[in-house]
């Protein structure tokens, strides 16, 4: 059976609009399963001697490749499927460690559709642990203009993020 | 630290090098295990009528695109320790700079990455900062680019990285 789904429409968006807040509480599993799967084999992120001594941190820490996979994730449970990433930036500020619970608050900045139709979003999202400032995250995403419409199915000149 | 970068240093900066190949296809595995890691449940990525329907069939999370060349640890007859962003490694070597962090990441994505894509990359140093000096120690922020293409030599990503190189403060 096909899985059914919500799907955010770009009429359905406007600037200022806070996007659902999202809370997870952070393992040593959840960092070392991040780098593993983005074949992230540096020790920072499975050796917690390594972090200490040599980068000078608390502990092992979530890495790069894995904390735009929570970003996308986050947006993505937002717009729904058909929501495409057209670009992404972060900065880390500061880094996320087991038994930390990290917190991911977001905002449409702005809403626009392109030369070709192409509808975006243009999102902020601040990853903060307790008042503690992590990543700060801009985003561009592409949502469907109307029912009928898919950003996925954009090629070439028709995709300009 | 003093001011001038080495010459070879220099010599890098607006060049593209280490043209490489992915070392595998990309493989469907690994976009479930990291879709399970951050718990992206996006039916795009775990239901092939979903897939079909909305992206023509499978893809790996956009975000996944630096995990197609992060090379094996290990592999027969390699004598030295492979490593994915090689200009960031080369920039701590030259500049002595034993340790460093990723400050900043753009991406910016084009053609989606399919399972059984062979994917192409190339790196380009951008800029290498004067003597800095933060919380972590003083070191040089530096700046790469990476581009990806697929076998059809399709734009499928480029990230932007800000990398700060350091010693330790004592």
């Amino acid at each position: 059976m096909t899985t059914q789904y919500n799907q955010l429409t770009l009429d359905r968006v406007q600037e200022g609009q806070p996007i659902p807040e999202f809370a997870y509480d952070v393992t040593a599993t959840t960092v070392v399963l991040g780098a593993m799967a983005s074949r992230d084999f540096r020790p920072m992120h499975h050796d917690k001697d390594f972090a200490v001594d040599r980068n000078g941190v608390q502990d092992i820490f979530l890495n790069t490749p894995n904390q735009a996979a929570w970003f996308e994730r986050y947006l993505t449970d937002w717009t729904g499927p058909k929501g495409r990433l057209g670009r992404i930036q972060f900065r880390m500020k500061n880094s996320v460690f087991p038994g930390d619970t990290m917190t991911f608050k977001g905002q449409v900045e702005k809403v626009s559709t392109d030369a070709k139709g192409c509808g975006w979003a243009d999102v902020s999202v601040n990853l903060s642990v307790g008042e503690r400032t992590v990543t700060d995250c801009t985003a561009r995403i592409a949502l469907p203009t109307d029912a009928t419409d898919n950003p996925w199915k954009r090629r070439g000149e028709n995709w300009k993020p | 630290m003093a001011d001038e970068l080495p010459e070879d240093v220099q010599s890098w900066i607006g060049k593209e090098c280490y043209h490489e190949e992915g070392e595998f296809p990309v493989e469907q595995g690994y976009i479930w295990t990291t879709c399970s890691s951050v718990e992206n449940g996006n039916p795009i990525f775990w239901d092939e009528e979903v897939a079909e329907e909305i992206t023509d069939g499978p893809i790996a999370m956009p975000t996944m695109i630096s995990v197609w060349f992060r090379p094996h640890l290990w592999a027969p007859n390699r004598t030295k320790q492979a490593q994915p962003l090689q200009v960031h490694f080369d920039l701590k070597e030259s500049l002595g700079l034993p340790e460093a962090v990723m400050t900043d990441n753009t991406i910016v994505f084009g053609e989606p990455v399919r399972p059984g894509d062979r994917l192409k990359t190339c790196q380009i140093l951008h800029s290498v900062s004067g003597p800095k000096t933060t919380k972590l120690g003083t070191g040089r922020f530096w700046e790469i680019e990476v581009r990806y293409t697929n076998q059809n030599d399709e734009l499928v990503g480029a990230e932007h990285y800000t990398g700060f190189g350091y010693k330790r403060g004592e």
